[in-house]
């Protein structure tokens, strides 16, 4: 007993070590990477932030949404519009006036504030997740069928954003921004500090989540998952769990979306359809689903991927990410991290061996691997 | 026992593609040209990039259109007449004596992805001049970047006006060189009832709001409006509309897959070019392919170019196009309006002196140049160029017979600000 308390607790050691090595490049990354890199990461870990949302989702409480891409939407439309109404200095923004309004909406006014938009990035589709959860999971509606009404959801909300042209920009979507309070976004400074905001915000994401998870709330979610109804007989009731984990999950994507708009520079409904919304899964799936560590990872390297790949081969390089997820889906169907898991414990016990043999010099590195 | 092993060896072989994908960038340089030079990963401080680096041996340009998704199929074509302009620019010696270097970028019909891909051509790269572009919403998004960066876009499609950036030059039409003399024409030769038919999405809207402006000027009438989803097939509805409304002319401003399904069901309601005519502005040489001569026969477009184009430049633009990418394919006037970008540009930096943004953008003012077209000149205040318009019937062979050319080309007008009728529309 004692000696795998002792193991835990290294484990533990090491895990916080290799988290702050990681976070500590990342947060030193502005210094050795081209300012085009760094913009290019900042807008890879947006996508993490986006992943980890989906992740508490379908990793922890089995529902899979294929419309984290609308969440993630709204958040950025949001702060899409409160930037273009500071580009405009409260006037009319260029593509109203070509589509033939000749005054602002209502509904856009609140959002030359911050104190309004940028809590509604997170509010508003934490809401519209509340309202599509509160009628499915109390219904019992689940797995598959929740699954083909979100993506329900993307058609009807991209939808709408491309009908309403004079007030969403249609298919354009909204660009063309200046500043944000008042810090001009093309200087690289306000980019850097942007970059950063981003890294500390993608740490507590992931500290939240891992709480959230970890706690006697994630634990019930997990019962939910794997045995619903037995979940019910003991007493709980899954769907209010299950609905305050899709909020959850909705808000931390639209914070996603609004970090993307402030790295990227344009929001379109393309950027909310139904292929972004398969991609977020994919990452998770990559990555590996219901380990947190594992969304990040998988959104980071598909995303470098694909960036890297349309770089090197921009004629084929789709023919290549296609078949890095194919080989993915079917030999590691537990994802990166799943698949290092695997390692670890098959190289352990191993590893254990060699080191008994060796002696006691060798113990402490053994137990490390 | 053995599966793990596999799955380890696919995971230590993803990882390294993953990282070398990752680092792809900045080591490999992804020119079609043998001879490239490694990159410096160079850290820009501030807005540094100047897209100008004329030291060295060559120019870099890029080139940033979709190459995949669903704007591929129209431009890869694009993407090709420039590498053919550019193949011929360095045959005859270059630019400035240098070889033009050539980065070729994907734009992937997605519009964050044209921001991305600009930012990583003029910062990344440090392209002298960047070709590229197709939908207005793709040049929407790449525009903010280009103006931070101070970096200069050749767009060469026509469209829906009412912009004047100074780091994009437009080689396509405006709409006082497509739309608005169309409207004339088709209100001087086919009757007054127009049916306005489009996709949703900016260029419809606009182009329409502009017509209804003209027609109301000019003693016509919109009896209807319409608008599909981009890619929407279904035009039963939009053709019993039509009938029932019984315009002189329907006005057609469909993108794309939406032509094919629309021209097919208006023949299948019985209804052909000699009942009702139609005068489309996004259907080229290249749509007619695609959509089918039998069913497109008599319909009519308007541009500033067609393969049939009688000049002798426009001989040799064809005959090279085609022996260059083969018989069975076929120019069109947004491919001929990239194809012209290139030899500007280079025509720019040779006045120039230098590939330097602001003084090729300065010297670009009045250029002239020979094009398949005929001749074009570059109007310096608005960065558009000067263009004859044509009416054009769509033959058997699937070529366009012209009835109709304006004697001189016309001077761009982006905001209209010769029409008084256009006077509300482009309030900022």
């Amino acid at each position: 007993m004692e000696l795998t308390a002792k193991a835990s607790l290294q484990k533990k050691i090491l895990l916080t070590s290799v988290y702050s090595i990681v976070v500590l490049f990342l947060l030193l990354a502005p210094t050795f990477l081209s300012d085009f890199r760094l913009s290019l990461l900042a807008k890879f870990l947006a996508f993490a932030i986006v992943a980890i949302g989906l992740d508490l989702i379908w990793g922890y409480s089995g529902i899979l949404s294929l419309g984290h891409g609308v969440f993630f939407g709204l958040g950025a439309y949001c702060m899409g519009m409160f930037l273009k109404l500071e580009a405009t200095g409260g006037k009319l923004p260029d593509f109203m006036s070509w589509s033939g309004l000749s005054e602002i909406p209502w509904f856009w006014k609140p959002f030359a504030h911050a104190w309004f938009a940028l809590p509604a990035g997170i509010l508003i589709p934490a809401a519209l997740a509340f309202i599509l959860g509160f009628f499915t999971f109390r219904n019992r509606i689940r797995g598959v069928y929740f699954t083909i009404l979100t993506q329900a959801l993307v058609i009807i909300v991209t939808t709408l954003f491309i009908g309403q042209q004079q007030y969403t920009g249609g298919t354009n979507g909204i660009t063309g921004y200046q500043t944000i309070f008042g810090f001009s976004l093309s200087n690289q400074s306000t980019k850097t500090v942007l970059y950063l905001v981003t890294v500390v915000l993608l740490v507590a994401v992931f500290i939240l989540c891992q709480r959230l998870v970890r706690s006697r709330s994630g634990r019930v979610l997990r019962a939910v998952r794997d045995a619903e109804n037995r979940a019910r007989f003991i007493g709980y009731n899954p769907s209010s769990y299950q609905l305050f984990v899709f909020c959850v999950s909705a808000g931390i994507a639209g914070l996603a979306g609004m970090l993307f708009v402030l790295h990227v520079g344009i929001i379109s409904p393309t950027t909310m359809g139904i292929v972004p919304s398969i991609e977020i899964v994919l990452w998770v799936a990559l990555g590996g689903r219901g380990t947190l560590i594992g969304a990040v990872i998988g959104a980071v390297l598909v995303n470098a991927a694909k960036s890297g790949l349309s770089e090197t081969y921009p004629d084929s390089w789709l023919f290549f990410l296609g078949a890095l997820f194919v080989i993915v889906v079917v030999f590691m169907p537990r994802g990166l991290v799943g698949l290092f898991n695997d390692i670890v414990g098959k190289l352990k016990p191993r590893m254990q061996t060699i080191m008994q043999a060796k002696g006691s010099k060798m113990k402490k590195a053994g137990s490390n691997g | 026992m053995k599966k793990n092993v596999w799955s380890s060896v696919v995971m230590v072989v993803l990882v390294f593609s993953l990282i070398l994908a990752g680092c792809g960038g900045n080591s490999a340089n992804n020119g079609n040209t043998g001879n490239t030079t490694p990159t410096p990963d160079a850290t820009n401080e501030g807005t540094g990039a100047e897209g100008s680096t004329d030291d060295g041996d060559t120019i870099k340009v890029g080139i940033l259109h979709s190459l995949s998704g669903t704007m591929a199929i129209s431009e890869v074509s694009v993407k090709d007449a420039e590498l053919m302009a550019i193949n011929e620019i360095n045959a005859a010696g270059g630019v400035l004596g240098k070889q033009i270097e050539v980065v070729i970028e994907d734009g992937a019909s997605d519009w964050p992805t044209f921001a991305e891909k600009a930012r990583k051509l003029l910062q990344q790269d440090q392209v002298a001049t960047v070709f590229g572009g197709w939908t207005s919403a793709s040049r929407k998004a790449m525009l903010p970047v280009f103006e931070e960066l101070n970096g200069l876009l050749w767009y060469p499609v026509q469209y829906e006006g009412l912009e004047s950036s100074p780091n994009i030059f437009y080689t396509g039409a405006t709409t006082n060189q497509q739309i608005v003399p169309a409207v004339e024409w088709l209100l001087e030769n086919r009757g007054k009832k127009f049916f306005l038919l489009g996709s949703d999405y900016v260029f419809p809207r606009t182009a329409n709001k502009i017509i209804k402006a003209q027609l109301e000027a000019s003693g016509g009438e919109t009896v209807a409006e319409e608008y599909t989803p981009l890619g929407h097939t279904d035009y039963s509805t939009v053709i019993s509309k039509i009938k029932e409304a019984k315009p002189d002319v329907v006005f057609n401003t469909l993108n794309g897959d939406s032509n094919v399904a629309f021209f097919k069901q208006l023949k299948d309601a019985g209804i052909s070019a000699d009942d009702l005519t139609t005068l489309s502005v996004s259907v080229a040489e290249e749509e007619i392919r695609g959509i089918g001569t039998d069913v497109l026969e008599g319909h009519l477009a308007a541009w500033n170019y067609y393969q049939t184009t009688d000049t002798p430049e426009n001989e040799k633009f064809v005959a090279a196009y085609k022996a260059a990418y083969g018989e069975d394919r076929v120019t069109a006037d947004p491919i001929e309006a990239g194809y012209i970008a290139v030899y500007l540009w280079a025509a720019a930096v040779e006045k120039a002196g230098t590939t330097d943004v602001d003084k090729v953008r300065e010297a670009a003012d009045g250029i002239e140049f020979n094009a398949p077209e005929g001749k074009v000149t570059i109007d310096g205040e608005t960065q558009h160029i000067y263009k004859k318009v044509l009416i054009g019937e769509v033959q058997a062979d699937g070529m366009f017979k012209t009835l109709h050319s304006t004697e001189e080309p016309v001077k761009p007008d982006p905001y209209l600000k010769g029409y008084e009728w256009a006077s509300g529309l482009a309030e900022q």
